[in-house]
């Protein structure tokens, strides 16, 4: 759940245009490059984008008595390293904003930097963490997925709670009060996009070896592993 | 591949249920029997958060084109998610018929040799035959 057009003041919806910008066209050049030195990688990368956009459609409900939908960005982030999703991320959010309503062309700066930008780079570096901790793949993927979802509500809360700080408990107040709309609303919808992007990825490793092995998901004995494995 | 079910699959099918229990668990408790509206949008939650912040808030801008109907809404939601999910299953489609031809080329590459083996085989005993 994006923050609604006009829904932040015009300072800080500029700022954090700015903020999001250089990111973004980061990101773009990261993506013409991907596309111009594996252009077989292409048909994976619509496949990443399109996991965003099924997942940002999807409004569940949650244990607050609310409804929110998962992001989707922790898959591509750690297929194709973060700075690929601020495009793709930020593609989803404009479809949105157009054409839905949700979200807005005001507040893109800022919805942005937290789904395509916080999001995939938290997401990504909590899996390269768990990995590093010597954890198997699909552990990895389930907490790099949990927290590029988690994070990007909490940046979500923290925007809304500097605009609007709470009268007599400030800053803080606001967060308290946003992070229960946002971030307490998100924890299980965040642990249903851990597991769909684990399915995701068990699928990709079944179909697409060669792929994960070359974008470095898989190791080369890895993916020996899950050959013998099928052929069971 | 034979029919039975294999661990594989069992595995995605409890994914996929686990993550369907997720979602109806919190209607199926009545989770959002406590509010005037239950199960709204933490967007709209959050509109209402901002209005009891400053009352004085009035958003500078709305939205270039809203839809007329929280049918249409739906509608476009739902035209969203079928997008993403058509190039998901053509992605794994194309894995998939592209791993079957792959298969299937390797077999008649091993049946033509396995032919050419006997073929050779049996000439020579009829060879063979001859100088007996």
């Amino acid at each position: 759940m994006h923050i609604a057009e006009g829904y932040l003041p015009p300072a800080h919806a500029a700022a954090w245009g700015v903020a999001a910008a250089p990111f973004i066209v980061h990101g773009v050049r990261a993506l013409t490059r991907e596309v111009r030195s594996n252009p077989e990688s292409t048909l994976l990368l619509g496949a990443s984008g399109a996991f965003t956009f099924v997942l940002s459609a999807l409004k569940l409900p949650s244990v607050t008595g609310s409804c929110s939908h998962p992001t989707g960005t922790g898959l591509g982030a750690i297929l194709f390293r973060p700075p690929i999703m601020a495009v793709l991320g930020t593609i989803t959010l404009l479809f949105q904003a157009l054409l839905l309503a949700h979200g807005g062309l005001t507040t893109l700066g800022a919805n942005a930097f937290s789904m395509a930008i916080v999001g995939p780079w938290a997401g990504y570096g909590t899996y390269l963490l768990v990995r590093r901790f010597g954890a198997p793949l699909m552990v990895a993927v389930f907490f790099g997925a949990f927290v590029a979802d988690l994070s990007t509500y909490c940046v979500t809360s923290v925007q809304l709670a500097l605009a609007f700080p709470d009268q007599g408990s400030g800053v803080m107040g606001a967060l308290a009060k946003f992070g229960s709309i946002f971030a307490v609303t998100q924890i299980p919808l965040a642990v249903s996009e851990g597991l769909l992007t684990v399915l995701v990825m068990r699928l990709l490793t079944q179909s697409s070896k060669g792929e994960l092995t070359r974008l470095g998901v898989l190791t080369r004995s890895a993916a020996k592993r899950h050959e013998e494995a099928d052929a069971r | 591949m034979s029919f039975t079910v294999s661990r594989n699959t069992k595995i995605n099918a409890l994914l996929l249920l686990v993550v369907a229990a997720l979602a109806v668990l919190p209607l199926a408790l009545g989770l959002g029997d406590h509010k005037e509206e239950p199960f709204t949008g933490a967007d709209a939650e959050a509109e209402t958060a901002i209005t009891e912040l400053q009352p004085d808030y009035e958003p500078w801008f709305s939205p270039l084109y809203e839809p007329p109907s929280g049918e249409i809404e739906s509608a476009l939601f739902a035209l969203q998610a079928a997008l993403g999910a058509g190039v998901l299953a053509y992605y794994f489609g194309v894995r998939r018929g592209r791993r079957q031809g792959e298969a299937r080329a390797s077999a008649k590459a091993s049946e033509a040799a396995v032919v050419a083996e006997t073929a050779a085989g049996s000439g020579s005993t009829a060879a063979g035959d001859k100088d007996a």
